[in-house]
């Protein structure tokens, strides 16, 4: 038996809220990075069950170019991150207020 | 061949540039050939423009479109006429003898290479003046000739008084200049044109028009003029606007023969001669003229009388004989006004220089009660002075004989209702003439020294470059008169019949008996002053003094000017001073002004201080406002 595409969204939409709201409530900067990798993945996973649906391989090939530029992101991202670490010596975002107003 | 014309105005401009520009750091002492070979080179092509305008060409051409703004079109053009031309030699001829007498006066001086910039744009204004073919350009250089005037009054810029003549000079002809912008604006509604050629060929098709002017239904043409003249008194310092004349000696002496004296202050009659197609239509302007030029040479010449400063005694008998070419005018006679001028420039420029060379002689001294016995010193400062004051006082045969003698008679004879009166008040003024300036020469060159020993050891003849300028001056001012020597004593009045076409000529109506009556008189008045003046300054010296106690009243409003400048100060100066100190200042610019000045930014800074309460710097606030707005977006879009 098939499995509806009702399940995959909403799956796909608990993957985004849990990544959202990782990204909103945590405070290190490590978990936050990660909680926008959940969200990217969230998307995948609506683009290809979309893509299955309707029987188009557009969303699969969109799919690749997400995971690929999530590559790259996640290489620059971690080595912001840490360039970060060494000038404050801490991972913490309440830290990171400099464009207060 | 027209357009080498051209080059008679934009020669001094091209001087002014290069010494303006390189003047301060390449020029220094050499500034003056830059300007000396750009004037001389307009008076030839000057030179040349006579030539061909004695041969009865009239030439008229724009040069370059100005403005054109639908029907208003105005070019830089040149009108090349008898009187245009005889201005031309007038100007190039005073600007290159004293642009080369200011070599030798300005020597030393730290503004030099300035000196010379502000000659040459002011020769180039005075020439853009006299060359127009429309009212506009006529306004650009008469504009042009006021803000050298400043810039040279005003050259000694650390002297507060220098400075403070400059401004006054200025703002008086603001008050002339208002007026006469107004008569172009209606000469322009009214002919559809700024042009000359068409407003003075159509004027008299307005012979009899009238206009609405501040609910006053007036006669157009005399309004026209009125205006035009309240220019003409400003610039030609005729009463009541004639109190910056005097306070422009503060300026370097060149400058003030220049164009205190030879130029631009004759701009107003040439500005009224020019337009005499305008002012022979108002018999009520042109009596206006007169009166005020008669009342205006009065009231200087007896000022004169009094004075001890040896510059502004040739001041008041610049306004005085300045007055005398408007009465000259005012009768209708223009062409005696203009050979008045032509022959004042010479005598008037020679006695500035003169002076200039004997403050040059006495370290900056100006107080002829200080001086004496100068003859002996420098002698060809004394004899050409000498001979301009002949001129001037109307010794027969001199150029100032003639040109006064035109304006009596023409006064005495023409058409005017107020001929009879301003030919007596002009005798009167001839007579006064010669007593102030003989006054002058008696107390400056004849007598005892009167300085200190300092002084008269320093007394010395000024160098070649100045005395030379004086020399061919004087020449002017003998010869200058030949070109007008009426019929009655056998010339042939060249000048009146060359002005014929531009001026008219008007005929005086009087037997020949009565042109002998009116020139002897003039000749004896004449003589009565600088006999007078021989009596009480070299017969009788202590005389002076106690005519000045017996009439101690009369004598000190003479000295004081008639108080004009008291009175000035106290209705114009100290109220516009309170206006501008207590509700200019102190409310429209402090409660007003500075109010939206300040408060736009005040109020953009609170405002932005309570934005500034969002922008915490924590990226997870932004993020979550971002998340709450798009989820605003998305259960708008469900609910909608």
């Amino acid at each position: 038996m098939m499995v509806p595409l009702n399940w995959y969204l909403i799956l796909s939409a608990a993957v985004f809220m849990i990544g959202m709201f990782g990204f909103l409530t945590r405070k290190n900067v490590i978990i936050m990075f990660m909680s926008v990798e959940l969200m990217l993945n969230a998307v995948n996973i609506s683009l290809v069950s979309f893509s299955h649906y309707l029987q188009d391989m557009r969303g699969h090939i969109l799919v690749f170019f997400i995971i690929t530029v999530a590559a790259a992101e996640a290489a620059i991202g971690l080595a912001i991150i840490i360039a970060l670490f060494r000038n404050k010596q801490t991972a913490h975002v309440d830290e990171m207020n400099e464009m207060k107003g | 061949m027209m357009t080498s014309y051209a080059l008679i105005p934009f020669l001094p401009l091209a001087a002014f540039l290069i010494n303006i520009l390189f003047g301060r750091k390449y020029l220094k002492e050499n500034a003056h050939w830059v300007s000396i070979l750009a004037v001389a080179g307009s008076w030839v092509v000057a030179m040349m423009a006579l030539v061909e305008v004695y041969g009865g060409t009239k030439i008229n051409y724009d040069l370059y479109t100005w403005i054109l703004s639908g029907g208003f079109k105005v070019s830089v053009g040149f009108l090349i006429d008898q009187l245009t031309v005889v201005m031309l030699i007038v100007v190039t001829t005073c600007s290159m003898l004293i642009h080369i007498y200011s070599v030798g006066y300005m020597h030393g001086d730290p503004g030099y290479y300035r000196f010379f910039s502000y000659l040459s744009l002011f020769t180039f204004s005075m020439l853009m003046l006299v060359m127009a073919n429309n009212f506009l350009q006529l306004y650009f250089g008469w504009e042009g000739v006021g803000l050298c005037s400043y810039f040279l009054i005003g050259y000694y810029f650390n002297k507060k008084s220098a400075s403070d003549a400059g401004k006054k000079a200025f703002i008086v002809n603001r008050f002339g200049d208002f007026g006469f912008g107004i008569g172009i604006f209606i000469i322009f509604l009214t002919f559809g044109t700024v042009y000359y050629e068409p407003v003075f060929s159509q004027a008299g098709n307005f012979a009899n028009a009238s206009i609405n002017f501040l609910g006053y239904d007036v006669h157009l043409m005399t309004l026209i003029a009125l205006l035009l003249f309240c220019g003409s008194v400003g610039k030609s310092a005729q009463m009541p606007l004639h109190v910056w004349l005097p306070d422009a000696m503060e300026g370097p002496t060149p400058v003030s023969a220049l164009i205190h004296a030879a130029t631009m202050v004759t701009a107003g009659v040439f500005l009224v001669a020019r337009c005499s197609p305008i002012f022979s239509l108002s018999e009520t302007a042109l009596m206006v003229v007169a009166l005020t030029g008669a009342i205006t040479s009065l009231f200087a010449a007896t000022i004169g009388l009094v004075q001890n400063d040896l510059k502004r005694i040739i001041a008041y008998s610049t306004i005085s004989q300045l007055g005398y070419m408007f009465l000259a005018c005012g009768v209708g006679a223009y062409t005696a006004g203009i050979f008045h001028l032509y022959t004042h420039a010479f005598f008037k420029a020679l006695l500035f220089l003169c002076a200039g060379s004997v403050m040059h002689a006495m370290g900056g001294e100006l107080n002829i009660q200080k001086m004496g016995n100068l003859k002996k010193y420098m002698p060809v400062t004394y004899i050409t002075m000498l001979i301009a004051s002949f001129s001037i006082a109307g010794v027969p045969g001199l150029a100032g004989f003639f040109s006064k003698d035109e304006i009596l008679w023409l006064a005495y004879s023409g058409a005017s209702p107020v001929g009879k009166l301003v030919w007596l008040m002009g005798t009167i003024v001839a007579f006064l003439t010669a007593f102030y300036s003989f006054r002058l020469i008696f107390l400056t060159f004849h007598g005892k020294f009167r300085g200190t020993h300092e002084q008269e050891h320093h007394l010395h003849e000024s160098p070649k470059s100045m005395t030379i300028p004086l020399m061919v001056l004087c020449i002017g001012a003998v010869a200058a008169g030949w070109v007008g020597i009426p019929h009655l004593v056998g010339g042939g009045a060249h000048f009146t019949e060359f002005m014929k076409p531009v001026l008219g000529h008007p005929e005086g109506h009087g037997t020949h008996a009565e042109e002998w009556m009116v020139m002897g008189i003039s000749v004896l008045v004449g003589f009565a002053g600088i006999g007078l003046a021989y009596f009480m300054y070299m017969v009788r010296p202590e005389l002076p003094a106690r005519i000045a106690q017996q009439f101690s009243a009369v004598y000190r409003v003479l000295f004081n000017k008639y108080y004009v400048d008291e009175l000035y100060n106290f209705i114009i100066i100290r109220p516009t001073t309170w206006i501008a100190k207590n509700v200019l200042v102190g409310f429209t610019d402090a409660r007003i002004i500075e109010a939206i000045v300040n408060g736009v930014p005040n109020a953009i800074a609170a405002f932005s201080s309570g934005l500034r309460r969002i922008q915490t710097g924590l990226m997870q606030h932004y993020a979550t406002i971002m998340a709450t707005g798009i989820l605003l977006i998305i259960a708008m879009m469900l609910l909608r």
